[in-house]
């Protein structure tokens, strides 16, 4: 029996450098970021990620000609573009959905955007239970979707309310106002306030999600930005001059837009929120909620198709339900009292309210082991 | 005999020059009406706009979200007496909530379209009166279809709704909120909206002018034109702007964008063509050529013929003639097509029977084949009875001896 005792340190030891050694591994392997984009054509979901990054680098997807015929149903169109500063590198795919809520008959809209998403987990599990699978996995799951609403409607509408119950069932949502120079100060809280309602009526799981590992500062964090949410935002890389400082905005004849500003629209504070604060959580929180439930299913599909008899499955059950509090180097002992042909799911993954962050190589240590009975 | 109609000139004073103010007198005392109605998506300005258009609160904004109530497009409308220098105006703005909110909008134009038509048959009706009492005219003036202002060009649910209504009311598109882009946004949006507009050959209503006209009134019908469709802002609310007077306007943490600067927006253009200028064309444009176009239809699909010898220019010989030929050449061309029907079935016949006849020839020989291999094995059989009745010779026995020696 092992025994874990917390030790305070006296002297300066120094592996609190992990966090540079981490950060230094992880640009190495490569960071892979996926953004998903949702929303009617002319929303500004262009506008708003050559924004975010400073750089023009997505064109438009919209009809821009006469003869051109509208889309006739959701296209799913994929940027991939490495991004550079200083010394951290990004692998950022863009997934732009042209013709989503074009047509004069939106039903199942939402199809084409759910079957991406789940493909590109199927396209990572499949990886992953390779017998010889490659050092490091290349990671095409979506990791955020971005929603545009409609500012001008006093809250969600059908399509909005559809879509969005189905998104958030497979994957990070983030719901985004933008073209917000359209509402003045009172009408941007007002229209706030009916999504805010409207999401939780209809029960709609968007993120930032509450984990029962936060600490108190990030509980804080997220309370912050779930006060805000959605993010009523304008878009623009076109500079002004205004009182001597070059701004990025919008220029009116009666006035000009600073997307900076904070008063004038929340450009930063999402900005801030997607890449300084939650980028790796958007990534961790895929991984460990979206795709573990995705692969849970489909190994539980697996184990049913290979036959295991009715009687073992209930026992089984109840041996992972037991495991489930423990260390995880047990269950690999109770798998291999189980049927030989089936793959035992690990314990962590027995579907639980809590989400616990089993660690990657136990993981992987026991579906090898699985795998080579 | 025919009036000849040749320009006189008058040697005294008639009286005739003051028709025009006792048509004014008379029309004042009646009183003026005036059916709007407004089509757009949920949220997108529509009642605001009407609001502001009439400096009059018609609507009431909506607050509350429509979205678990709808199902469908309702017609509702609001009426309302507005007083102005002494003229009276009875305005109807007809509303549709419900358009385009669903996610399944197919048909939403239809509703929309029988009410436009339904008033026009209540109309057709009255004036069908045997005894006429005063008409009430319900017709829809004017349709103002708020486009969303995306800045990319027209959708999939503008361009057919458009399509469906333009030949039975006057279109007028608007670009509400147009607060939304700006101003090199706002032309290429213009641009790619009238080409779309073009493309699909909707009849929008165009303000047109008199080449006698004076030049003034040309200049601003030119003007309108040029800025169609307009891109309009609306608000029952005022600030006080940068020179101190009070305007309606919409403030932002930015600025302060007025309703009636025409550098801001066009709503003083949309305004003066909706109804400083144009409003009697609109009724009139009604009048004369929607209603009639629906009113022919309407009377030839009832069964109505349209009886020619009413007007005295033609001639009844010639349209006999022209009759007859007519009928002459849809009995050569039937004639025509029954030969080539004729042929057509001709050569089916041919084939079929070739192929009934190839068929039994195949037979045939098939058939001969097996009675030629039945006449054989009879054969056989008769050699083998023939054989057996007959006593063993010699011969086979001293094979058969030789068979089991050695």
């Amino acid at each position: 029996m092992s025994k874990q005792q917390s030790v305070k340190l006296t002297d300066y030891v120094g592996f609190d450098t992990i966090a540079a050694q981490i950060g230094k591994k992880i640009f190495k392997k490569g960071l892979n970021f996926n953004i998903m984009l949702v929303g009617e054509s002319g929303s500004g979901k262009t506008t708003l990620v050559n924004t975010i990054f400073s750089k023009n680098f997505l064109e438009s997807s919209g009809r821009k000609q006469a003869a051109e015929k509208s889309r006739k149903t959701t296209e799913i169109l994929i940027t991939t573009s490495v991004l550079t500063e200083s010394n951290a590198k990004v692998r950022l795919t863009v997934i732009d959905t042209p013709g989503f809520g074009e047509q004069i008959n939106n039903e199942n809209c939402w199809v084409p955007l759910v079957k991406y998403i789940k493909d590109q987990h199927v396209a990572y599990l499949e990886n992953e239970i390779k017998p010889e699978r490659e050092r490091v996995i290349p990671d095409t799951r979506v990791h955020v979707c971005l929603y545009f609403l409609n500012s001008g409607y006093r809250g969600l509408r059908q399509i909005d309310i559809e879509v969005l119950k189905r998104l958030c069932e497979v994957v990070n949502v983030v719901p985004v106002l933008s073209k917000a120079d359209t509402l003045t100060v009172d009408e941007k809280m007002k229209v706030k306030e009916k999504v805010r309602e409207a999401i939780e009526l209809h029960r709609i799981n968007i993120y930032p999600q509450p984990n029962p590992q936060d600490d108190q500062a990030e509980i804080e964090l997220n309370n912050k930005v779930k006060k805000v949410m959605p993010f009523a935002v304008v878009g623009s890389n076109l500079t002004y001059e205004e009182d001597g400082e070059i701004i990025k905005g919008r220029k009116n004849p009666w006035g000009i837009i600073n997307i900076e500003n904070k008063d004038h629209c929340d450009f930063v504070l999402m900005r801030d929120f997607l890449l300084r604060t939650h980028l790796i959580d958007l990534v961790e929180v895929t991984s460990y909620k979206y795709y573990e439930s995705f692969r849970t299913e489909q190994l539980q599909h697996i184990r049913d198709m290979r036959g295991a008899q009715p009687a073992q499955t209930t026992q089984q059950a109840q041996q992972t339900q037991q495991a489930q509090q423990v260390q995880p180097t047990q269950p690999t002992q109770q798998a291999q009292s189980a049927n030989p042909f089936s793959i035992a799911i690990p314990a962590q993954q027995a579907k639980s309210p809590s989400f616990t962050k089993p660690s990657v190589q136990s993981s992987r240590k026991y579906i090898s082991n699985a795998l080579s009975k | 005999m025919e009036a000849s109609n040749q320009k006189k000139k008058l040697q005294g004073y008639v009286g005739f020059a003051n028709l025009p103010n006792q048509v004014h007198r008379k029309s004042i005392k009646r009183g003026f009406t005036f059916t709007l109605m407004v089509v757009g998506e949920a949220g997108i300005g529509k009642s605001t706009l009407i609001n502001t258009l009439f400096e009059t609160k018609i609507f009431p904004i909506k607050e509350e979200t429509v979205v678990d109530a709808q199902t469908g497009v309702e017609i509702t409308s609001m009426g309302a007496e507005i007083q102005e220098g002494g003229v009276k105006l009875r305005l109807t703005v007809v509303d549709t909530p419900g358009f385009g909110n669903s996610i399944n909008n197919e048909e939403n134009w239809k509703p929309i379209l029988e009410n436009i038509e339904s008033r026009f048959d209540a109309f057709l009706g009255q004036e069908n009166r045997v005894i006429k009492n005063k008409i009430t005219d319900n017709r829809i003036d004017a349709l103002i279809y708020f486009i969303k202002p995306t800045g990319h060009s027209l959708r999939a649910i503008d361009i057919e709704f458009m399509k469906r209504l333009h030949t039975k009311v006057n279109l007028i598109p608007v670009i509400p909120k147009s607060d939304t882009l700006t101003q090199d946004e706002l032309t290429g949006f213009k641009s790619r909206v009238m080409a779309d507009i073009n493309y699909h050959q909707i009849q929008i209503f165009k303000p047109n002018w008199d080449p006698l006209d004076d030049a003034e009134t040309v200049a601003d019908c030119k003007d309108m034109l040029a800025k169609i469709p307009f891109a309009v802002i609306g608000s029952d609310k005022s600030y006080e702007n940068d020179s101190g007077k009070t305007v309606r306007g919409r403030k932002y943490p930015w600025g302060l964008i007025e309703v009636d600067n025409e550098s801001h927006n066009d709503f003083v253009k949309l305004r003066r063509m909706l109804i400083c200028t144009h409003m009697n064309e609109l009724k009139d444009a009604t009048d004369t050529v929607l209603y009639e176009n629906h009113r022919s239809q309407k009377l030839f699909t009832m069964g109505h013929v349209q009886d020619n010898t009413v007007f005295r220019e033609y001639n009844p010989a010639a349209y006999l003639e022209e009759e007859r030929r007519l009928h002459d050449l849809k009995m050569q061309k039937m004639e025509a097509e029954m030969n080539a029907v004729f042929q057509q079935k001709v050569q089916e016949k041919e084939t079929k029977l070739k192929q009934s006849e190839e068929e039994l020839y195949a037979r045939h020989k098939e058939m001969k084949v097996n009675l030629e291999k039945q006449r054989i094995e009879l054969e056989e059989k008769k050699k083998k009875l023939m054989s057996t009745n007959r006593p063993v010779t010699p011969i086979d026995k001293k094979q058969k001896r030789g068979l089991f020696s050695l």
